[in-house]
C-alpha cells in the first residue's frame, strides 16, 4: 500500500489562509482523526482541529475529498486553515505522526495525478521539465551546497560507514574459514567517532533559520508584560496588551529584521496553574509547544523558575514594585526605552552566531532529517553485541546516505569488503 | 521425432534442478547430456553450501529441488557456519562424497515422471516461427520442444590452461560443446569471458594427518533438508595446513610461468576466491593463507586442497604443496588449472532468465556468469519453473528480493550484470533479517505448493508444520508478568509489567525454553520450528522498520516497461543511464530503480515516457 502523503500547497506563510493537502489511502482517516468526524464527500465545513491528546490546533474549513475523481486519483483532504506559521507548523507535526502518513516529496502529489491518469499527454510533457528541473535543483541543493563541501562530507561519511561495514560484512560472511578476527576497540571508537561528528553537523544552524528567521519566544506568566515588550520589540501594535492578566490567549507571531537579520518573535499566553478555561487551557499549551521549538527564550517570569538556556529578563522595570532579579541578563522598560537597545544588541549578535555565515553549508530539514536518521542508526549499532544487528544498522545508516546522494552501496560495500581482505577459500 | 514440452540441455546441477522441476509442475521434459553417468556431478570442490550458498541450498529444497537430499545423501561431514552468531547469516555446509552425491541426484532424476535422459550432443538450436522450438543433436536428431533450458557450464567455449599447457574443453577429459557456442555467437548475444579455477587433487595416503589440527563435523543432528530423517553416513574429519613464506617464495620465483600473469588469460577471475597466485601478488603482507584438506568420499583416498586453486606449472604446484605443514610428502593425482570460459552477459535475460533475443531460451547456471554449485541449481530451478509455467500456461512463484535469495541473484545478474563471477554473499541481501536458511520452508513451501513445483511428500510436511505453528502462536499469546518471570530466574527488569509472552523472547536472555511454564504442556516437539518462532519474535522489531522499504520496493512492480523501451528518446536520460538501462532492459519501473546509476530524476523521465506509450 502507498504511503499516504501531505504538504502545504498554498503559497508561503504567513497568509491570511493555508492549505494543507492530503492525498493517499489514509487521507479519510487522518481527517477523521483531525476534526472528529468525516464530512459528507465535496462540501466544505468548518470543523475544530484537533491533536491525539484533544488539544484544539485550529479551526478551519476542511473538506473531504473521496477518490478516485480527485485530482490525484486518490482519497484526498483539504485542510484550510488559518494561516500563521505556528498554526501550519503545529498541524503538520501532528499529521506527520499519523501512522501512515509522510510529508511529500517534490513534485509528489502530481506524479500520483499521472500514474493514476489524471493529467493529459501535453501537461505528461511539462511535468517532465518540472520534474527536472526540481530534482536538478534537489541535487544542487544537496551536493552544490557551499560550493561541494557539503556532498564532500557527505561522501567522506559514507565512505566510513561502507568501511565499517566491510568489517562487519568480513566477519559474517567470512569468519569462519579466513583469519579474519571478531569487531575490536578499533570498530567501536571510529562508530562513536564517526556518530559524534554527525552530531556536531547536527548543532549546526539550519538553513530554514534564514526563511524563517531566528525564533525569539516571550514567555513568563500572567501580566508580566510579555506582550509590551513584545510590541516594543517589534515595533507595532501586533498584540493586544492591557492590565488584566491573559489577555492574550493564542501565540502572535511577528518576523522582523534587526540589524538586516531575519527575526521570528513570538508572544505566548502566560503560564500558570488552575485554570478552568479551555482556551486558556490550549493557549498555554501551545506557549509550551513554542518553548520548545524556540531559538532563544525570553524569560519574564520569577527568576527560579527560568527555563535552561533561557534569558532570565527583568521587565517593567518602571514600575516601582516590578519584581527583581538577581543575575538578570538584561533590565528593560517597554515603555521608556530603558534597556531596549542593549536588549536588541545582544540579541542581534546571539542570532548573528546562531545563524548561518554567508558561504557556510547548512542543513535543510531533510537533510537535516536524514543525517539524525544516520547516527541513530550508528548509535544503535554500537549497542548491539549481535554483528548481525550491527550490520543491519549500519545498512539503515548507508541507506540515509544514499538518500542524500542518490546511490545505491552493496556493490560498493562489496568493493570495500574484497578490497581489504583476502577471502575466500 | 520426439516431442517435449522442455529440452534442457547440460546435466550438471543447473540442468538436472531445472528438468526436475519443470517435470514436477507436469511438463515432459527431456534432459541432453553427453554422458548420462555424470549426471549430477560435483566438479570442483567436495562440498556443498556454506554462508550465502547454504541459504540457496534451502530455498533449492524449499521448492522440493534434488539438491538439499541429495547432499544429506552424501554428507560425510557436517558444519554449520557462524554458529555463534544471529541464526540470519548461520551457514550449513556439508562435505559430499562425490560418488554418492551424483548417485542419489540420479536416483531423484529416475524416480522422476515425465523426465527422460537423452545421451548426446545438442549442436544446435531447432528455430521455429522466430522462436526456438527445440535442439538438433549431433547425430542430425531434431528434439521438439515449447521450450529449451541451457545449462552447459563452462563446456560453452571452455579452455583449460596450466602453465604452459593448453586444452579444449569444460572438465579434463570431457568435450566441450563448441559448435552450440559457434551458434550462440552468431545470434549475436552480448557474451564475454569469465575464469575459474581448481586446486591439485592430492593423495590422501601419502599426508601426515598426525602433523594437522583437526575439524570435526558438529555433533548436533541438523540435515540440509527436513525431509532427510537423520545422517546416513559415517562423518569423516578435514584437517587445516597453512600456506608460508617458504610456499610464497616457490609461487612468486615462478609467476612468469602462470597463464594468469602471462596474459595467456585476460579474464576476470572471482575476488572472493581467487587463486593462491592472486592472494600472494594482491595481499603481499599476509605471511599465510589457511588451507582445507577435504576428503572427496569414503571410499576415495583424494584429497581437495581447497585454498589454493592454482593454474602453475605441474612441477611448481608439486613443489609448492610440499613447503606445507603435513604435506611434506604429499603426491598430486590431477593437478589443478584455470578454465576460462564464454558466459552470456545475464542483462540480456529477463528475470525469467529467457534470452529477451531468443525467446523460447532460458539459460541458467554458469553459463550465466556464476560461480558455485549452488548458484547454478537455484538458477535452474527458477528457469525450469517459468519456462514450464510459460509453456503449460500456468503461474511461477512468486519471488522477490525481500522472501528469498533467489531472487536477489536473479535480480542482481539480470540488473547489474557480473564483472566477475558471481558468488552469493549474506552481504548481497538488503533484507536478509526475513531470509534465513532456518526459515526457508516457511517462505517459499507455500508458493511452491501454489505453483506445482512441491510434490505431496514435502507439502504434507509443510501443512502438519503450519499446524504445529498455530499451535506454538497461539501459546505465545498467553502473556505473563516480569515479577512471575523474575521469580523463575529469568533475566527481566521487574518494573517492565506484563506482556504476551511473544514479546518477551525479544528481551535477551530470555528463551523458548525459559518462558515452557507458561505455556502449555501439550506444544509440538520440535526444536527447529521452536527456534524459528523465536527468531521471528526477536528480530520483529526490526522487520517493521524495513516495511516502508518494502513498500518502495514494490510500488513500481505494476508499471511494466517492456522489452522494446526506447530509453534513448527519453529527454533527460544521461548516456551512460541509456547504456545501462539498454542493456539490462528492466521488466518494470521498481526494476529500473535498481539499475546502477539510475537517479530518481532518470525513474521521473522513464516515468513520463512509460505513460505516454500506454496512451
Amino acid at each position: 500500500m502507498l504511503d499516504t502523503i501531505f504538504a502545504l500547497s498554498s503559497g508561503a506563510a504567513p497568509a491570511a489562509i493555508a492549505v494543507i493537502r492530503i492525498s493517499g489511502p489514509q487521507a479519510g482517516a487522518a481527517l477523521e482523526q483531525l476534526s472528529g468526524r468525516l464530512p459528507p464527500p465535496r462540501r466544505a465545513v468548518t470543523a475544530s482541529l484537533r491533536n491525539p491528546d484533544g488539544d484544539l490546533l485550529d479551526r478551519a474549513l476542511v473538506l473531504w475529498l473521496p477518490g478516485p475523481h480527485t485530482a490525484t486519483g486518490e482519497d484526498c483532504a483539504e485542510l484550510h486553515l488559518h494561516g500563521g506559521r505556528a498554526v501550519i507548523a503545529t498541524v503538520e507535526r501532528t499529521l506527520a505522526q499519523l501512522p501512515g502518513l509522510r510529508r511529500a516529496g517534490a513534485g509528489e502529489f502530481t506524479r500520483r495525478a499521472f500514474i493514476n491518469g489524471k493529467i493529459d499527454l501535453a501537461e505528461a510533457e511539462g511535468l517532465a521539465d518540472l520534474l527536472s528541473a526540481e530534482t536538478e535543483l534537489q541535487r544542487q541543493a544537496a551536493l552544490a551546497l557551499s560550493a561541494g563541501s557539503f556532498s564532500r562530507q557527505v561522501d567522506a561519511w559514507r565512505l566510513a560507514v561502507l568501511t565499517l561495514s566491510a568489517q562487519v560484512e568480513a566477519v559474517l560472511d567470512f569468519s569462519e574459514d579466513d583469519d579474519i578476527g571478531a569487531l575490536d576497540q578499533g570498530f567501536a571508537h571510529a562508530l562513536a567517532g564517526l556518530a559524534e561528528e554527525l552530531g556536531s553537523w547536527l548543532g549546526r544552524p539550519r538553513s530554514e533559520l534564514l526563511r524563517e528567521g531566528f525564533r525569539v519566544v516571550l514567555a513568563g506568566p500572567p501580566n508580566a508584560g510579555k506582550s509590551t515588550l513584545f510590541n516594543a520589540l517589534v515595533e507595532s501594535e501586533a498584540a493586544i496588551t492591557s492590565p488584566l492578566p491573559g489577555t492574550t490567549r493564542d501565540v502572535v507571531t511577528r518576523p522582523v529584521a534587526l540589524a538586516g537579520l531575519p527575526f521570528l518573535f513570538l508572544d505566548t499566553a502566560g503560564l500558570h496553574e488552575g485554570t478552568t478555561d479551555p482556551i486558556e487551557h490550549t493557549g498555554m499549551a501551545r506557549a509550551r509547544s513554542e518553548l520548545d521549538r524556540a531559538d532563544l527564550v525570553l524569560w519574564l517570569g520569577p527568576e527560579a523558575e527560568c527555563p535552561a538556556g533561557a534569558w532570565n529578563i527583568e521587565a517593567q522595570c518602571d514600575r516601582p514594585t516590578h519584581p527583581r532579579k538577581g543575575a538578570a541578563r538584561h533590565r528593560v522598560s517597554a515603555l521608556t526605552g530603558t534597556g531596549m537597545d542593549a536588549l536588541r544588541d545582544d540579541l542581534v549578535v546571539t542570532a548573528r552566531a546562531a545563524l548561518p555565515r554567508p558561504g557556510e553549508a547548512t542543513l535543510n530539514q531533510r537533510q537535516h532529517g536524514l543525517i539524525t536518521q544516520a547516527r541513530e542508526s550508528l548509535l544503535a549499532a554500537s549497542d548491539f553485541a549481535d554483528p548481525l544487528l550491527v550490520a543491519e544498522s549500519l545498512r539503515l545508516a548507508r541507506v540515509a546516505f544514499d538518500a542524500l546522494l542518490g546511490r545505491t552501496t552493496t556493490e560498493d560495500m562489496l568493493d570495500a569488503l574484497f578490497g581489504r581482505f583476502c577471502i575466500g577459500k | 521425432m520426439h516431442q517435449f514440452d522442455i529440452i534442457v540441455v547440460g546435466g550438471g546441477h543447473a540442468g538436472c534442478e531445472a528438468a526436475a522441476v519443470a517435470a514436477r509442475m507436469r511438463a515432459r521434459v527431456g534432459l541432453v547430456t553427453f554422458d548420462p553417468a555424470q549426471l549430477g556431478a560435483m566438479s570442483c570442490n567436495p562440498a556443498i553450501g556454506g554462508l550465502g550458498k547454504g541459504h540457496l541450498v534451502r530455498e533449492v529444497d524449499a521448492l522440493d529441488g534434488l539438491m538439499g537430499r541429495a547432499a544429506d545423501a552424501a554428507a560425510i561431514h557436517y558444519r554449520m557456519l557462524n554458529r555463534s552468531k544471529g541464526s540470519a547469516v548461520q551457514g550449513p555446509r556439508i562435505q559430499a562424497d562425490r560418488k554418492l552425491f551424483k548417485a542419489s541426484v540420479q536416483a531423484q532424476l529416475a524416480r522422476q515422471e515425465r523426465l527422460d535422459v537423452i545421451a548426446g550432443e545438442a549442436a544446435a538450436l531447432h528455430m521455429a516461427g522466430g522462436r526456438v522450438g527445440g535442439v538438433v543433436l549431433a547425430d542430425g536428431q531434431v528434439l521438439l520442444a515449447g521450450a529449451v533450458i541451457l545449462c552447459t557450464g563452462t563446456f560453452l567455449g571452455g579452455a583449460l590452461f596450466r602453465g604452459e599447457e593448453r586444452m579444449v574443453g569444460g572438465r579434463i577429459g570431457e568435450a566441450s560443446a563448441q559448435r552450440l557456442a559457434a551458434q550462440l555467437r552468431e545470434a549475436d548475444l552480448p557474451m564475454a569471458r569469465l575464469k575459474t579455477g581448481t586446486p591439485p587433487r592430492l593423495d590422501g595416503r601419502t599426508i601426515d594427518w598426525s602433523a594437522l589440527e583437526e575439524q570435526w563435523s558438529d555433533a548436533e543432528p541438523w540435515t540440509m533438508s527436513p525431509l532427510s530423517e537423520s545422517r546416513v553416513n559415517p562423518q569423516v574429519f578435514c584437517a587445516i595446513t597453512r600456506t608460508n613464506p617458504r610456499s610464497h617464495d616457490v609461487i612468486r620465483a615462478n609467476l612468469h610461468r602462470s597463464p594468469l600473469f602471462t596474459g595467456a588469460i585476460g579474464a576476470s577471475g572471482p575476488r572472493y576466491c581467487p587463486s593462491i597466485e592472486d592472494k600472494i601478488h594482491r595481499f603481499a603482507d599476509r605471511d599465510g593463507h589457511q588451507v582445507f584438506l577435504e576428503p572427496e568420499g569414503l571410499d576415495s583416498h583424494l584429497v581437495y586442497p581447497n585454498g589454493i586453486s592454482t593454474s602453475l606449472p605441474a612441477d611448481v604446484q608439486l613443489a609448492m604443496v610440499r613447503t606445507m605443514s603435513g604435506l611434506e610428502q604429499v603426491e598430486i593425482v590431477t593437478p589443478g588449472y584455470a578454465v576460462e570460459y564464454d558466459h552470456v552477459d545475464p542483462r540480456a535475460l529477463r528475470p525469467s532468465l529467457e534470452l529477451r533475443a531468443l525467446p523460447g531460451l532460458y539459460c541458467a547456471g554458469q553459463l550465466n556468469g556464476t560461480t558455485g554449485y549452488e548458484e547454478a541449481a537455484a538458477q535452474g530451478l527458477v528457469a525450469g519453473m517459468h519456462a514450464a509455467a510459460a509453456v503449460l500456461g500456468k503461474s511461477s512463484a512468486a519471488l522477490d528480493r525481500a522472501n528469498s535469495y533467489l531472487a536477489v541473484m536473479i535480480d542482481d545478474l539480470t540488473l547489474h550484470g557480473v564483472s566477475e563471477p558471481y558468488r552469493m554473499l549474506t552481504a548481497r541481501a538488503e533484507y536478509r533479517l526475513r531470509l534465513r536458511a532456518n526459515n526457508a520452508g516457511t517462505r517459499l513451501t507455500p508458493l511452491g505448493i501454489a505453483c506445482g513445483a512441491v510434490g505431496a511428500l514435502r507439502r504434507d510436511w509443510y501443512l502438519r508444520r503450519e499446524e504445529a505453528r498455530d499451535r506454538l502462536d497461539a501459546a505465545l499469546a498467553a502473556e505473563a508478568s516480569a515479577a512471575e518471570l523474575s521469580r523463575a530466574g529469568l533475566p527481566v527488569r521487574t518494573d517492565t509489567g506484563r506482556l504476551p509472552l511473544r514479546e518477551w523472547l525479544r528481551f535477551s536472555g530470555v528463551t523458548f525454553e525459559g518462558l515452557a511454564p507458561w505455556m502449555p504442556g501439550d506444544l509440538p516437539d520440535d526444536p527447529e520450528l521452536c527456534a524459528e518462532v523465536a527468531e521471528d519474535a526477536a528480530y520483529a522489531p526490526y522487520l517493521l522498520r524495513q516495511e516502508g522499504e518494502l513498500r518502495a520496493l514494490r510500488a513500481g512492480d505494476g508499471l511494466s516497461l517492456g522489452d522494446a523501451f526506447p530509453y534513448a528518446a527519453v529527454a533527460g536520460l544521461s548516456r551512460e543511464m541509456v547504456e545501462r538501462l539498454e542493456r539490462a532492459r528492466p521488466a518494470t519501473l521498481a526494476d529500473a530503480g535498481r539499475v546502477p546509476g539510475i537517479t530518481p530524476a532518470a525513474l521521473a523521465a522513464l516515468l513520463v515516457q512509460a505513460k505516454r506509450q500506454a496512451a
